[in-house]
C-alpha cells in the first residue's frame, strides 16, 4: 500500500493485532508438520510423557532404520517415482498439445473444442462407467490405469491456454507466420520457451497429484508388487497393518511394540512427504503467476 | 431437398462459397488439428465414453452382454436407492458435511487473505503465506495419518493433553458426533492457505490509486477494506463459490473413506463412499452407476442454477 496513507492510532493497534493473529495462525498451521518431524526422531516412549513437542525428545534414528529395512517401502517408493515421472511427462505434453491450438486466434473450430474439453469439468459419467472403460481397454492392474485416465485436467488445460494467449505477444506470432513458420515450429521455438513459468507450475501440480494419489491405485491395482507408496502408507497409518515390520519387535512387550509402531508411523510420514516439502518453496515463486493467470476468466 | 435455382450471375452459389471457405480454413489449420488430436482422443475415451456408458444406470448390466446388449430396466435402480432405509441418512450426511464445509471453507480463506494483505512487512507476509499453504502438498493419506496422531485414544496428542490436565480422554473417531467437525476442520487446515493464495493474487491486481482515492475521501482502514478490497475480489469470490457449490455432492470422499470406521458410519457414510462400496467392492455396476448419476445430476443442476443466479445478480459468472 502507498506510503502516503497515514495511520491513525487505532489503525496502528489494528496492524499490531493483525500481525499477532497471523503469527499465531501460521504457527497453528505449521505445528502439526513440525510435530511429526520432531516426533520421528524422538524416543517414542517420551512422546507419551511429553505430548506437545516443541523440540525433539532425545535423538533416535531407530524408526528410520526400521523403515529402510522394509522391502515394501523401498519398492513402493520406486513405483511412486516411476508413476510420478512418467505420468507427469504425459500430463504436461498432452496438456500443451490440447492448449496450444485453442490459444491460436484463427483456429477454426476453437469454440467446439473448448466446449468439448470444459464440459467434462462439470459433468462426468462417474466412477463405475469410467471403471468399465478401463476394464475393456485392458489397463486394469497396470500402471497405465493410474496415468492415462487422468492424462489431462481440463482445468489445467484452460489455465495453460490462457497463459499462451496472454503472455505470448501477438506480434511475435504474426511475424513468425509471415516468415512462413509452421505451427509446430511456432509451438516449439517460440511459445514453449516463453512459457516456462506455467510449465513449472504444471509440472508441480501434476507431479504432486501423482505422488499423493492413492484412490486410483486402490481400485485398479491388485498386485502388491505394483503398489505405490501411498497405499503402503495407508496400511501403516490408517489400518495399523505393519506386515513384517512388527515381526522384528515381536519379542518385546505389547506396550513397547506399540511405541515402536508409533515411531515408525512418524518416520514414514517424513520420508514420504519430504520430497514435496523441500521442492515447493523452490517453486513457490511461480505459483502466484500461474494462479493469477488461471484466475482470469477463460 | 430441392435447391432453389439461382440465376447465373457468374458468381458461385453462396452455399458453395461457405463450403469452400470451410475447406480452406481446415486446410490452413491442418497442423493445429494434428496437434490437438491426442487431447481430443483422450477426452473422447476417458470422458465421453463413460458418459455414453452411464446408460447402464437404466439397464441391468451384465459384463457378458456388454453395455449395448444388457436389458433396459428403466428407473428400477433409482427407485431401489431412493426407497432404501439408509437413503435419507446418507443424503443428510452428504449435504450436512458439504454445507458445513462451505460455510467454513468459503469465508475463512478470504479472511486470511485480508489479514495477509494488511501486513506491513512484505518479508513476513511471504514467509507466513508460504508456510500456510504447506499442508496443501501433503497427501490425504498422510493428512489423515497426522490427524490420527493428534486424536488417537492411545497415544494422541489431544488425548494425552486431556488426561494431563486431569480430564478423561475421548476416542473422537469412534464418536459419531465428532466426525463432521474432524472432517471439516482438518480439511480447512489443509486448504486454507492455498485458497487464500487465489484471493491475495486477486488483491494484488487492485490498482493502488483506488486506495489512495478512498483515503483522500476520508475512508479509514475498515472502510477501505470494505469498499475497495472486497469489491475488488468479488469476481474471484463468486467464481470460486459457484465451483464449490457445483461440487456439493462430492464431499472429499477419498478422505471420508480413510476416516471411516464401523463406529462412525452413521454420520460418515456419504453418497460417494456408498457408491464406491456397492460398485467396486460388491460389483453392483448398474445400481452404483445410478447412484453416481444421481449425484452428478444434482451437482450439475446446482452449478447451472447458481451460475444463473450470479449472472442475474449482475456479477461474474462462469460462462
Amino acid at each position: 500500500m502507498n506510503l502516503r496513507i497515514q495511520r491513525t492510532a487505532g489503525e496502528k493497534v489494528f496492524d499490531a493485532v493483525n500481525f499477532t493473529l497471523v503469527l499465531f495462525l501460521t504457527f497453528l498451521i505449521f505445528y502439526p508438520l513440525v510435530f511429526v518431524l520432531f516426533a520421528s526422531v524422538s524416543d517414542p516412549r517420551q512422546i507419551y510423557v511429553h505430548p506437545l513437542l516443541f523440540w525433539p525428545q532425545g535423538f533416535h534414528l531407530e524408526s528410520y532404520a526400521k523403515i529402510f529395512e522394509n522391502q515394501d517401502i523401498w519398492r513402493s517408493y520406486g513405483n511412486t517415482l516411476l508413476y510420478t515421472v512418467t505420468g507427469t511427462l504425459i500430463n504436461v505434453t498432452m496438456t500443451v498439445l490440447g492448449a496450444y491450438p485453442l490459444s491460436r486466434r484463427r483456429f477454426f473450430g476453437k469454440n467446439v473444442f473448448t466446449f468439448l474439453f470444459t464440459f467434462t469439468m462439470f459433468f462426468s459419467g462417474g466412477l463405475i462407467p469410467g471403471y468399465l472403460v478401463n476394464q475393456s481397454l485392458g489397463i486394469v492392474n497396470t500402471m497405465w490405469a493410474l496415468i492415462l485416465p487422468g492424462a489431462i485436467s481440463a482445468y489445467n488445460l484452460i489455465i495453460m491456454r490462457t497463459f499462451f494467449q496472454t503472455q505470448v505477444p501477438v506480434e511475435l506470432e504474426e511475424s513468425a507466420y509471415v516468415d512462413g513458420c509452421s505451427d509446430y515450429r511456432l509451438l516449439y521455438k517460440i511459445v514453449l520457451p516463453l512459457s516456462t513459468p506455467i510449465l513449472a507450475v504444471m509440472l508441480l501440480f501434476y507431479g504432486v497429484g501423482h505422488w499423493n494419489s492413492y484412490f486410483d491405485a486402490m481400485i485398479y491395482l491388485s498386485d502388491r508388487e505394483l503398489y505405490p507408496l501411498q497405499l503402503i502408507l495407508r496400511e501403516i497409518l490408517i489400518q495399523n497393518d505393519f506386515q513384517q515390520m512388527t515381526a522384528i519387535a515381536i519379542d518385546d512387550g505389547y506396550a513397547d511394540r506399540m511405541m515402536v509402531q508409533e515411531g515408525i508411523k512418524y518416520a514414514v510420514v517424513v520420508v514420504s512427504s519430504l520430497p514435496l516439502l523441500v521442492l515447493y518453496p523452490l517453486l513457490s515463486k511461480f505459483f502466484e503467476k500461474g494462479i493469477l493467470v488461471g484466475a482470469i476468466k477463460g | 431437398m430441392p435447391l432453389k435455382t439461382v440465376p447465373s450471375t457468374g458468381k458461385p452459389h453462396p452455399w458453395r462459397i461457405r463450403k469452400t471457405a470451410i475447406r480452406g480454413q481446415v486446410r490452413r489449420n491442418i497442423a493445429l488439428y494434428v496437434i490437438i488430436s491426442p487431447a481430443v482422443l483422450y477426452f473422447v475415451i476417458w470422458h465421453y465414453l463413460p458418459m455414453y456408458g452411464v446408460q447402464i444406470a437404466f439397464k441391468d448390466f451384465m459384463p457378458a452382454l456388454g453395455i449395448n446388449g444388457s436389458p433396459w430396466v428403466g428407473f428400477e435402480h433409482f427407485e431401489r436407492f431412493f426407497n432404501a432405509y439408509y437413503f435419507w441418512n446418507i443424503l443428510r450426511n452428504t449435504l450436512g458435511i458439504s454445507v458445513y464445509g462451505l460455510l467454513i471453507g468459503i469465508p475463512a480463506p478470504i479472511i486470511l487473505a485480508l489479514m495477509f494483505n494488511e501486513l506491513r512487512s512484505k518479508g513476513f507476509r511471504t514467509i507466513a503465506q508460504t508456510i500456510s499453504y504447506a499442508p496443501h502438498f501433503i497427501s490425504v493419506v498422510v493428512a489423515v495419518g497426522i490427524l490420527f496422531f493428534f486424536i488417537s485414544p492411545n497415544q494422541g496428542v489431544i488425548h494425552s493433553l486431556m488426561t494431563w490436565f486431569g480430564g478423561t480422554g475421548r476416542d473422537f473417531l469412534a464418536d459419531p458426533g465428532s466426525f463432521w467437525h474432524l472432517f471439516v476442520w482438518s480439511g480447512l487446515w489443509q486448504s486454507i492457505g492455498w485458497s487464500s493464495l487465489l484471493y491475495t493474487a486477486a488483491m494484488s491486481g487492485i490498482p493502488p490509486d483506488q486506495y489512495e482515492a478512498a483515503y483522500m475521501d476520508g475512508a479509514n482502514k475498515f472502510q477501505r477494506i470494505w469498499h475497495v478490497t472486497l469489491p475488488g475480489i468479488l469476481p474471484t469470490i463468486v467464481i470460486l463459490s459457484i465451483l464449490s457449490i457445483g461440487g456439493i455432492m462430492n464431499v472429499g470422499f477419498e478422505k471420508v473413506l480413510l476416516m471411516q470406521s464401523d463406529l462412525n458410519l452413521q454420520t460418515s457414510e456419504v453418497i460417494s463412499t456408498y457408491m464406491y462400496k456397492s460398485g467396486i467392492l460388491n460389483a453392483q455396476y448398474s445400481f452404483s452407476a445410478a447412484v453416481g448419476l444421481f449425484n452428478n445430476i444434482i451437482n450439475f443442476i446446482l452449478l447451472i442454477s447458481f451460475n444463473a443466479i450470479a449472472k442475474r445478480a449482475g456479477q461474474t459468472s462462469l460462462w
